[in-house]
């Protein structure tokens, strides 16, 4: 039987419950005996000048080996913006602020000192004179204030011509309605904080342990902002501790830890704290969508617009570019005949935005699921019957949208119906009906979403989407595997071997996966975008194939036999000839005088495209506004599943983290630009007591752009759940005049929905 | 400096601590038991849960002069020779975990958590579990495990009859 499609249970699990993960504060390693430690001196304000940095106070302080400010840095270059030529060149972001700071948490000087404890004192001591500027909020900044006085605009750049829109876009339409949406800025707030060890060799190259979602990449930036060659540049990769998108790269505090190590000439640690996460690392989403949408009133969509503001934070990194897949996938799952998209980013003295699960897909769906509701109660139908007349019919051919995307394989109405069916619909619907006959103050809401997303994208430069593997059979029997993609709690060390073990006929206990050492593997895309199985995975196979290949031509010489003629018995893990089970060689000895190992390259043709429907049912306190989450129903197909344990957590996950979204998260700033989240005291960030047990339904189409016929399952959880759980509160109070609710749909917000749509109300 | 004397995973320890040290840092920093990690700054994640004489504490909200005199277990000592603990089992068995890192916290507080009610309903897990976050699972697998770790827990302790059964 193959092992393929079962539930194996991880092999990396022994350690993560006993001994505990190597995360990067836990490595103990020679070369970084006797670290110095660094702290960050961080700006309390949104946005001011900054007039003089006094360290002296700070260099009497016990145990403090230096303090560095922006001046001593000034040989490194500035980071400069995302999407050259999009986006405005002035906006570059020095790694330790030096004329100005743009958003509070921005380092302003470097502490170093013998022990932690006393670079969280330290830091108290460095004495700086800002200047206060007004802060710039919002996704309608003027420009009194700039946060870059040589650009002249807080606008960074646009995607697309807001010029070039069809004024006639809705005409023929009998309903149209038009609906401003905020999708909420949230923190993607990995359990593992952002962290460093550094040390730098004799031969004059730097080991970097960095947690990460792909070591090449983060060796490449690394050497880019420290100003050297990439060979001069190892990035080992620890366990990591979640990234969720956000630890891509590297980040000004990973290059100024190095650049410490360097300057001292002994090894040095950061770890940031929980605060300085929240502030600090890269927020996520943070877009304000402007939707409209028009069809007939039995239903039919006709034209849609999605008008998008990123509010790409101080510094315009991967934000800035969330709204090119927000664009790409504006109508989802949708035949609109009419439709259209443009963006433009701005910049505000808030944390940068960055990747966070799902990276401007998750806002495509929210923006068009939202508006598919808002059409469905304008017209009085049900909005499960308004998806089903308008999602695209059943597709084996790619079918190609009219924002470029190529969607492979889709059979939407069919997730539709499978999900409607596990959630028993109609009999939701029944109940909602007594209970609002009844006037109980436990409302309940059914918030339906159907999505497609896109997985597994190439680099957008024309390479298609790839990913390399080298797979190693030992004369002990073992094998190693190494892989250009990073885990951090997917599983790959269990699902990469499964599928060697698949072609060699190995026990995957004794398969050993490495990861995320550029030494040892300089090239690879790492693991975001949902990539990692359809291309990763699929290059371990193709490499394992592969290896058979080259071991059955040895095989033939040592058997003096055709090698048409062998057969590869995979229960025994050798060769035989056919039809002479004891002329046979196991493939540990054809491993013996040579060693037998492939490295390949996989190519996939395109991007993949997995869809699904989530359905939320959630109560509502009408006298108090209060969300109880009752149940998420999902049907996520992503091709055929390698392992459905793996894929079941990854689909929980992404759930949970979606519905939080929706109900309860979201990073708030004052008017003054200060955050007010900075602790998980503060920040909602979701627990156990807040969410259901999940339901989850299967339903797999295969792709037919790799052989594992696997698209990407990462982040469809995070996808379909926001706007299930979004639609289910306005659901459950809609009947009373409620039309719609932003996120997070907290007590607060619908509490004072439900009293601007009593009668009388102004509103 | 001040003398903390007390015994962790079963081993007696004696050690000069400055007393703002927390305990968390000791176990860390002091004895290389690295298990518990650090999550948050305000005893909200519980990423550094481990066992005070028994009971589930957070690590960073206690001082190690605090656990002088008292018993201290950690992930690493929860299991002998190699083998799972039944609640770490039931976490592999049913997949709650992902990246780890909130495990070895999450894997105590359970083990403290069955020990004041064996037999929790699924509500009861969830509320039992508050006080300590998760970012991959959405809760879903960590809950199936500490109810199935309680199952597991009730078959051995009230005799053979399930095994009769099956």
């Amino acid at each position: 039987m193959s092992i393929l499609g079962t539930r194996v249970l991880r092999t990396e699990d022994p350690k993560f419950l006993t001994s505990g993960g190597v995360y990067t504060e836990d490595v103990v390693d020679d070369r970084l005996d006797g670290a110095c430690h660094v702290f960050f001196v961080r700006s309390p304000l949104a946005h001011a000048r900054i007039n003089s940095v006094d360290v002296s106070a700070a260099l009497e302080a016990p145990g403090v080996v230096a303090v560095y400010t922006g001046a001593d840095l000034a040989d490194l270059a500035p980071i400069p913006p995302s999407a050259a030529g999009l986006i405005n060149t002035e906006m570059q972001q020095r790694l330790l602020a030096t004329d100005k700071t743009r958003f509070v948490g921005e380092p302003v000087a470097a502490v170093v000192t013998e022990h932690p404890y006393q670079g969280e004192d330290a830091i108290e001591l460095v004495s700086v004179d800002y200047e206060a500027l007004p802060a710039v909020l919002g996704f309608d900044p003027s420009d009194d204030s700039l946060l870059y006085e040589a650009a002249g605009t807080n606008v960074a750049g646009y995607w697309g011509d807001a010029s070039s829109l069809n004024p006639e876009l809705f005409d023929g339409c009998e309903v149209v309605v038009k609906e401003t949406i905020i999708n909420q800025r949230v923190a993607p707030a990995p359990m593992e904080t952002r962290a460093a060890a550094a040390v730098w060799g004799e031969d004059g190259r730097l080991t970097a342990w960095i947690p990460n979602q792909g070591a090449q990449g983060t060796k490449a930036e690394l050497a880019k902002l420290l100003g050297i060659d990439e060979s001069l540049v190892r990035v080992i990769t620890p366990d990591v501790g979640g990234a969720f998108g956000a630890k891509f790269g590297a980040d000004p505090e990973h290059v100024v830890t190095a650049w410490v190590a360097r300057r001292l000439g002994r090894p040095a640690r950061w770890t940031e704290t929980r605060y300085e996460n929240l502030i600090a690392m890269t927020h996520g989403r943070a877009q304000q969508h402007t939707v409209t949408i028009g069809g007939s009133r039995d239903g039919n969509v006709q034209a849609y617009r999605l008008e998008i503001v990123q509010d790409a934070g101080a510094y315009p990194r991967i934000g800035a570019v969330l709204p090119m897949l927000t664009i790409l996938m504006t109508t989802g799952p949708y035949d609109i005949p009419k439709a259209e998209s443009v963006a433009k980013v701005v910049v505000t003295t808030t944390t940068p935005i960055g990747a966070y699960r799902g990276a401007g897909r998750p806002e495509a769906t929210a923006a068009i699921e939202r508006a598919i509701d808002l059409f469905a109660a304008e017209i009085g139908a049900d909005p499960a019957d308004v998806r089903r007349k308008n999602l695209l019919a059943p597709f084996t051919e790619p079918h190609r949208t009219a924002f470029g995307a190529l969607y492979d394989t889709g059979d939407y109405v069919a997730a539709l119906d499978k999900a409607l069916d596990a959630a028993g619909y109609a009999e939701l619907r029944k109940e909602q009906a007594q209970r609002r006959a009844s006037g109980d103050i436990r409302q309940l809401g059914i918030g339906v979403a159907s999505y497609v997303e896109i997985t597994g994208m190439g680099d957008g430069e024309g390479t298609p989407p790839q990913e390399n593997a080298t797979v190693e059979v030992h004369p002990d029997g073992t094998a190693t595997i190494l892989t250009g993609t990073s885990p951090h709690g997917q599983g790959h060390a269990t699902a990469w071997a499964m599928i060697a073990s698949e072609e060699l006929g190995i026990p995957i206990d004794k398969i050993t996966l490495k990861w995320g050492d550029t030494d040892l593997i300089p090239e690879g895309g790492g693991t975001g975008g949902s990539r990692s199985l359809q291309q990763g995975g699929a290059a371990v196979q193709q490499a394992a194939q592969e290896l058979i290949e080259l071991a059955r031509l040895r095989a033939a010489a040592q058997l003096e036999a055709n090698a048409a003629d062998l057969v590869f018995d995979k229960s025994r893990s050798a060769f035989n000839v056919a039809g002479d089970p004891d002329a046979s060689v196991p493939l540990t000895q054809l491993a013996e005088n040579e060693r037998l190992l492939i490295r390949t390259v996989f190519s996939q043709p395109g991007a993949t495209f997995p869809f699904g429907t989530h359905v939320a049912v959630v109560e509502v306190d009408t006298e108090t506004g209060k969300t109880s989450l009752r149940r998420v129903i999902t049907v996520d197909d992503a091709g055929t599943i390698l392992n459905p344990l793996l894929a079941e957590g990854q689909r929980h996950g992404g759930i949970g983290q979606g519905a939080a979204q929706a109900f309860l998260e979201e990073v708030v700033y004052d008017e003054d630009g200060n955050p007010l989240t900075t602790s998980f005291a503060d920040y909602p960030i979701v627990s156990a007591t807040e969410v259901p047990s999940f339901e989850l339904a299967d339903m797999a189409t295969p792709t037919t752009y790799n052989p594992l016929g696997a698209k990407g399952i990462g982040e469809a959880g995070s996808i379909g759940s926001t706007p299930a759980v979004q639609n289910a509160v306005v659901d459950a109070v809609a009947h009373l005049g409620v039309r719609h609710i932003d996120m997070p749909v907290t007590s607060r917000r619908v509490w004072q929905a439900l009293q601007a749509a009593q009668p009388g109300s102004e509103q | 400096m001040t003398q903390i004397e007390l015994t962790v995973n079963g081993e007696k320890r004696s050690d000069e601590v400055e007393p703002r040290l927390l305990l968390v840092h000791y176990l860390r920093e002091v004895l290389g038991l690295r298990a518990a990690n650090v999550g948050c700054d305000t005893t909200s994640c519980g990423a550094c849960t481990v066992l005070l004489d028994g009971k589930s504490v957070k690590s960073c909200t206690v001082l190690a002069v605090q656990a002088s005199g008292h018993e201290v277990t950690t992930a690493e000592g929860l299991s002998a020779d190699g083998e799972l603990h039944p609640v770490q089992a039931a976490f592999r068995q049913n997949h709650g975990l992902q990246c780890g890192f909130c495990t070895p916290g999450m894997v105590m507080a359970a083990v403290g958590l069955l020990s004041e009610n064996p037999h929790p309903t699924e509500t009861q897990v969830r509320e039992g579990l508050e006080g300590n976050l998760c970012r991959c699972t959405g809760y879903h697998n960590i809950i199936r495990a500490v109810l199935a770790a309680a199952d597991a827990e009730q078959t051995s302790t009230t005799g053979t009859d399930a095994e009769v059964a099956a």
